[in-house]
């Protein structure tokens, strides 16, 4: 199978397994604490359930708020297409994708954030407020994270170390940053770059909503972040969101396997991909385990330390 | 595919390790964390020792600074009920970005100094300049005599660091001596915290200064 088709049937398969990794969270969670916990593919009847009802919208509402859901939905799907899949190139990739695959994020962010500003709730708004501030927080240690990675693609396109040499523009694409060369490169006595997967892992927790940073559960005012924003929606605007959701929780996912699953062939690296990527999730289970919630005035601490975390690792491998 | 551990990469890894765990002593906010971080830290140490061939001095070492001082702080700490540092007088972040700065400023003069060619394995000068630069910023952030005398065996630790390449030149027993000068100094200190415990109602040494006859 050549290279695009192979991409293809991955990318295929990440949309359709990407609400699967909630499920196996929730698993996780409800093992740890000793109960049977939802089915896991919980995500799925939700999705389907929701794509069968109708829909109730406020009349303050404009077309921002039937906007939101669509535009975030969209930009996480973008995001996914930029990043390899299991050690193939994606046939989107140039040189600063990373850049765009970060603002589409964030673009997905600012819809959701605009359309629970627009139904005019001070709930609401207090939610897009906290999303926003903590998502700014969080950016500092993405780009240190990504400048470490990117400085080491460099070295690598030199032939430094021996492994695949790219091009210098190249060096710069997500697909040159998380195909597991970099994996390589800490096996061989550089155990810094261990940063960089810890940093993306921290991101993953903030980005997501997840415990430490926010619990996807609650629904208790005083600290909701992201559920709180997306309240109003309801039938198959609320079935993009959770879908939406689910694919960004799997991007940032395939990240951090990206900088863990070393070079191998094809398919069993596409395999072992797959694994690291439910492995996380199983990480992530585990940590909402044995964590409880951060307090609001603490969340700034945790990202501080993620972005200290990712400024070390870029001052380690500048040093060599 | 490379293979998972070398020697060489063991080593290294133990610098970084060095490294994190000075910076997370930076950040730790409470008294027990910090024994620990410094019970890790000479246990640490004694690896590394470990890896340079020097089995007496890494037995000594991981008995004296990863069990003994780490039980006789904790020891400490339990008698006087001291659980917190109640006011750091520089704020946490504050230490660990000092600490970062540190570490660029020790990279950065490990590229400055005459040293000899090889004499220093990668990363080790600058860990061993930082876990000293550490030890200070302990030592002048921290509030309490029991903290501070936990930044003074991390800023030896340094020093002790700094002499490991020097050991196959028959250093070993000046090593040795040092830390045996270190462990009195450190069983003083936490008998000298005890009785100021005991006789006083804090351990800051801020409130030292306001002491009359």
């Amino acid at each position: 199978m050549n290279a695009p088709a192979c991409f293809l049937v991955q990318l295929g398969l990440a949309l359709v397994l990407a609400p699967l990794l909630p499920g196996v969270i929730n698993r996780v969670k409800a093992k740890v604490a000793g109960r049977r916990g939802k089915p896991l593919l919980q995500t799925y009847y939700d999705l389907a359930k929701l794509l069968g009802k109708g829909e109730v919208v406020s009349r303050t509402t404009t077309w921002t708020f039937a906007a939101g859901p669509g535009v975030s939905l969209a930009a996480a799907l973008c995001a996914l297409a930029l990043l390899p899949m299991g050690g193939v190139t994606s046939p989107l990739a140039f040189g600063g994708d990373f850049l765009l695959a970060a603002y589409l994020l964030g673009m997905g962010r600012f819809a959701t954030m605009l359309a629970a500003l627009d139904t005019g709730s001070s709930f609401e708004g207090m939610g897009a407020s906290r999303e926003a501030a903590f998502s700014a927080l969080g950016e500092p240690a993405l780009f240190l994270a990504f400048l470490t990675l990117t400085s080491l693609s460099l070295d690598l396109g030199r032939g430094e170390a021996g492994l695949s040499v790219v091009d210098a523009r190249a060096a710069f694409s997500l697909s040159a940053l998380f195909n597991g060369d970099m994996a390589a490169f800490w096996q061989s006595g550089r155990p810094e770059l261990l940063l960089a997967p810890a940093v993306f892992f921290a991101l993953l927790l903030a980005e997501n909503c997840r415990i430490p940073v926010d619990d996807p559960t609650t629904h208790l005012e005083l600290t909701m972040i992201h559920e709180v924003m997306v309240l109003d929606h309801s039938g198959p605007n609320l079935a993009m969101i959770v879908y939406g959701a689910a694919l960004k929780l799997w991007f940032f996912a395939a990240l951090v396997a990206g900088l863990l699953v070393p070079p191998l062939p094809l398919w069993q690296h596409a395999a072992l991909s797959l694994a690291a990527i439910f492995g996380i999730g199983c990480c992530v289970g585990l940590v909402e385990s044995g964590m409880a919630r951060l307090k609001l005035t603490r969340v700034p601490h945790f990202l501080g330390v993620a972005a200290a975390l990712a400024a070390l690792a870029l001052i380690l491998t500048q040093a060599r | 595919m490379i293979p998972l551990i070398s020697l060489n990469s063991l080593f290294s890894t133990m610098l970084f390790l060095l490294l994190l765990n000075n910076l997370l002593l930076l950040g730790a906010p409470g008294l027990r964390a910090l024994i620990r971080l410094t019970a890790f830290q000479g246990i640490l140490l004694g690896v590394l020792l470990f890896g340079m061939e020097h089995a007496l001095l890494a037995c000594a070492v991981l008995g004296i600074k990863g069990l003994l001082l780490p039980g006789l702080l904790e020891r400490t700490r339990r008698r006087l009920g001291a659980a917190d540092e109640p006011r750091p007088r520089m704020h946490l972040g504050v230490c660990v970005v000092t600490g970062i700065l540190g570490l660029v400023f020790s990279l950065w003069l490990e590229t400055r100094l005459p040293i000899l060619p090889d004499l220093f394995p990668p990363l080790l000068l600058p860990t061993a300049l930082t876990t000293l630069f550490c030890g200070l910023i302990l030592v002048v952030g921290r509030a309490t005599a029991i903290s501070q005398v936990i930044g003074y065996l991390v800023a030896e630790n340094g020093i002790f660091l700094l002499g490991m390449p020097l050991m196959a030149a028959g250093a070993i027993w000046f090593e040795l001596a040092l830390l045996l000068d270190i462990f009195v100094a450190v069983f003083v200190m936490g008998n000298a915290i005890g009785h100021i415990g005991e006789t006083f109602d804090s351990l800051d040494t801020g409130r030292f200064r306001s002491l009359r006859d």
